[in-house]
């Protein structure tokens, strides 16, 4: 595992780069391989929400090898990347597919045995990791975590506030190689908007030396400007922009889809049965037996969208 | 704490008559028993940090109760939801939580509002328990080389350091309530005595500890855990069986009622759905 940057690397990296405001639109193959083998890569939403599963499986596609992955939550698109081999660090506070299917299989079989390490976080602390890191500095002191067995487990240290003199937990800065995240829309230079929750997306991509993002819908810098306040990252926090409709499926996009729970009952029951083999197989067939992202969400068939969509109508507020 | 665990339901409808041992109260489950007991903790306009399933139907069901006024909110950077009955969240962090919420930001948010104190209450599961409330969700076995890898902390570290009052409410089984968790995952009361704020956790309390058998709270000084009430039908010996370390028993130990049957109609109405001849709550 390379050594994370620290903040100093972490600045001069993005003071010397060059951020053109220019139209960053890509294909999603293009974008995953902007990762490279032995990244640290940051996955917006969480759990299984607005998760950029669409940039996620082209980057199953690819194979890397040595990555460490972080979230706020995982679910069980970790499980894909220990299963392929791809990763082998996970930086998280929880792992699971989800409360109704019980533990992670996969994720237990790797990390009790030793193949793949998992740096357990409070999820307070992530998001602290990752704010540090946006906000140029390199560490945030905090409440959480002291005390705790979490604690030494990752290293982590304590700082005596020089005004107090209370002990505080020092969560140091987290600075991803890149941060994957999806979006409800974005215009072609990289001003990204979302609707509903914003996860830990703002701060792991600030922080982030490549940013790419997935949007349901490319839209033009005017419908940007029609909408400020609906701005998340502006375009020159952003590296690569594609377009791609139920990007996050089976997890939900706020307003848009709810996530398809059947779908992970079959996952489930495939790593239930199979273990690691099961999580194997469900990548060969919903990943690997694709040309791209958009053939897999066909395979699902509108009947099923629709029912997906009308669930996460009935949930907006009306 | 205790009185509102002890004080009968005004509105029960059936007197509290104790079933066998081992029989759920009035028909109820073991969970709908906890739920029930969870629920009559929380006051009227207090801000609860809850999880999904089973507490955060406890907290809903308090909001149509005696807390119309409470405020939910889950670390999926939701404040203020409620729920659409019988179409619940099986994550913190989906559509089904936000239902009806007041504001949508985003989960370090929510945690930093724990830490500066807006938060009354937090409820927390636990895979293990121990007598002084520290619970683990990490590791079972030895951490270096662990038998079952838990989930992990996800919130539950972060809202037992920065809730104001937790209440802890978990099955009541042996293997469950230890003598000392394999791993600190939330830090209770530490190893008693100050430990807890000699480590830098300033604020925060463990209130109580409700389970499918009783309600239990920690002794002032020592923050051993201790016996305060039983639920109906449950003996204190059956209570010591399911304890895996030794409980603290006063003289005088209290009865929790059992759930009303309006108390159980509400809670399966919010589980399962409004029954179509309901009105509307």
């Amino acid at each position: 595992v390379k050594a994370a940057p620290t903040f100093r690397e972490a600045r001069a990296e993005l003071e010397g780069r060059q951020r053109p405001a220019a139209d960053k639109r890509m294909t999603a193959e293009q974008a995953a391989a902007l990762v490279g083998d032995g990244d640290h890569v940051a996955v917006g939403g969480t759990c299984y929400s607005r998760t950029p599963m669409a940039l996620l499986f082209a980057l199953l596609k690819l194979r890397r090898r040595g990555l460490t992955l972080s979230r706020p939550l995982a679910c069980y698109e970790i499980e894909l990347f220990l299963a392929t081999g791809a990763a082998e660090r996970i930086v998280t506070s929880w792992v699971g597919i989800g409360l109704r299917w019980g533990l992670a299989p996969v994720f237990r079989h790797y990390v009790e045995t030793g193949a793949a390490a998992y740096e357990e976080w409070s999820h307070l602390a992530m998001g602290l990791r990752y704010r540090a890191g946006a906000m140029g500095v390199p560490f945030l002191p905090a409440l959480s975590m002291l005390g705790s067995d979490l604690a030494p487990a990752v290293g982590l240290r304590s700082v005596v506030c020089p005004y107090t003199g209370e002990r505080l937990a020092a969560v140091p800065a987290l600075n991803p190689d890149v941060a994957i995240i999806h979006a409800h829309r974005a215009d072609p230079l990289g001003n990204v908007q979302v609707d509903g929750y914003r996860h830990m997306d703002v701060d792991m991509a600030r922080a982030a030396r490549t940013v790419i993002v997935s949007a349901e819908r490319i839209v033009s810098p005017e419908e940007t400007a029609a909408r400020p306040w609906a701005t998340m990252l502006p375009h020159f926090a952003v590296d690569a922009v594609v377009e791609i409709p139920h990007g996050a499926y089976p997890h939900e996009c706020y307003g848009l889809y709810e996530a398809d729970l059947d779908h992970f009952d079959e996952y489930a029951g495939s790593v239930r049965d199979g273990g690691p083999d099961g999580a194997r197989r469900y990548v060969a067939a919903n990943v690997d037996a694709h040309a791209g992202f958009a053939a897999f969400v066909d395979a699902v068939g509108d009947e099923r969208l629709a029912e997906l969509a009308a669930g996460a109508r009935r949930l907006m507020p009306r | 704490m205790t009185d509102a665990i002890t004080r009968p339901d005004p509105a029960a409808a059936t007197p509290a008559s104790a079933p066998p041992d081992g029989a759920a109260s009035g028909g109820a489950t073991a969970e709908e028993v906890m739920a029930v007991t969870a629920s009559r903790l929380l006051a009227d306009h207090k801000v609860i940090f809850a999880g999904v399933g089973m507490p955060l139907l406890a907290a809903a069901l308090a909001r149509r109760r005696q807390a119309p006024n409470l405020t939910i909110v889950l670390e999926g950077g939701i404040i203020g939801t409620r729920l659409l009955p019988g179409h619940l969240p099986v994550s913190t962090n989906e559509m089904r939580a936000a239902y009806g919420a007041q504001m949508l930001t985003d989960i370090t948010d929510i945690f930093l509002f724990a830490q500066r104190g807006y938060f009354d209450y937090g409820f927390l599961g636990a895979a293990q328990v121990d007598r002084y409330g520290n619970i683990n969700t990490s590791v079972i076995g030895d951490p270096a080389r662990p038998k079952v890898r838990l989930p992990g902390s996800g919130g539950a570290n972060d809202i037992i350091s920065l809730c104001n009052e937790i209440f802890i409410v978990t099955q009541h089984e042996r293997r469950r309530f230890v003598p000392r968790v394999d791993f600190v995952t939330s830090p209770g009361y530490l190893t008693g005595d100050g430990s807890r704020e000699r480590a830098g956790l300033l604020f925060g309390k463990i209130g109580a500890v409700v389970t499918d058998l009783a309600v239990m709270d920690f002794e002032p000084g020592s923050r051993r855990m201790r016996l305060r009430a039983l639920q109906p039908g449950v003996t204190a010996e059956r209570v010591r069986d399911q304890t895996g370390f030794e409980l603290l028993v006063p003289g005088e130990i209290g009865h929790v009622p059992p759930p009303s049957q309006e108390e159980l109609r509400v809670y399966r109405a919010l589980r399962d759905g409004e029954p179509p001849t309901a009105p509307a709550g």
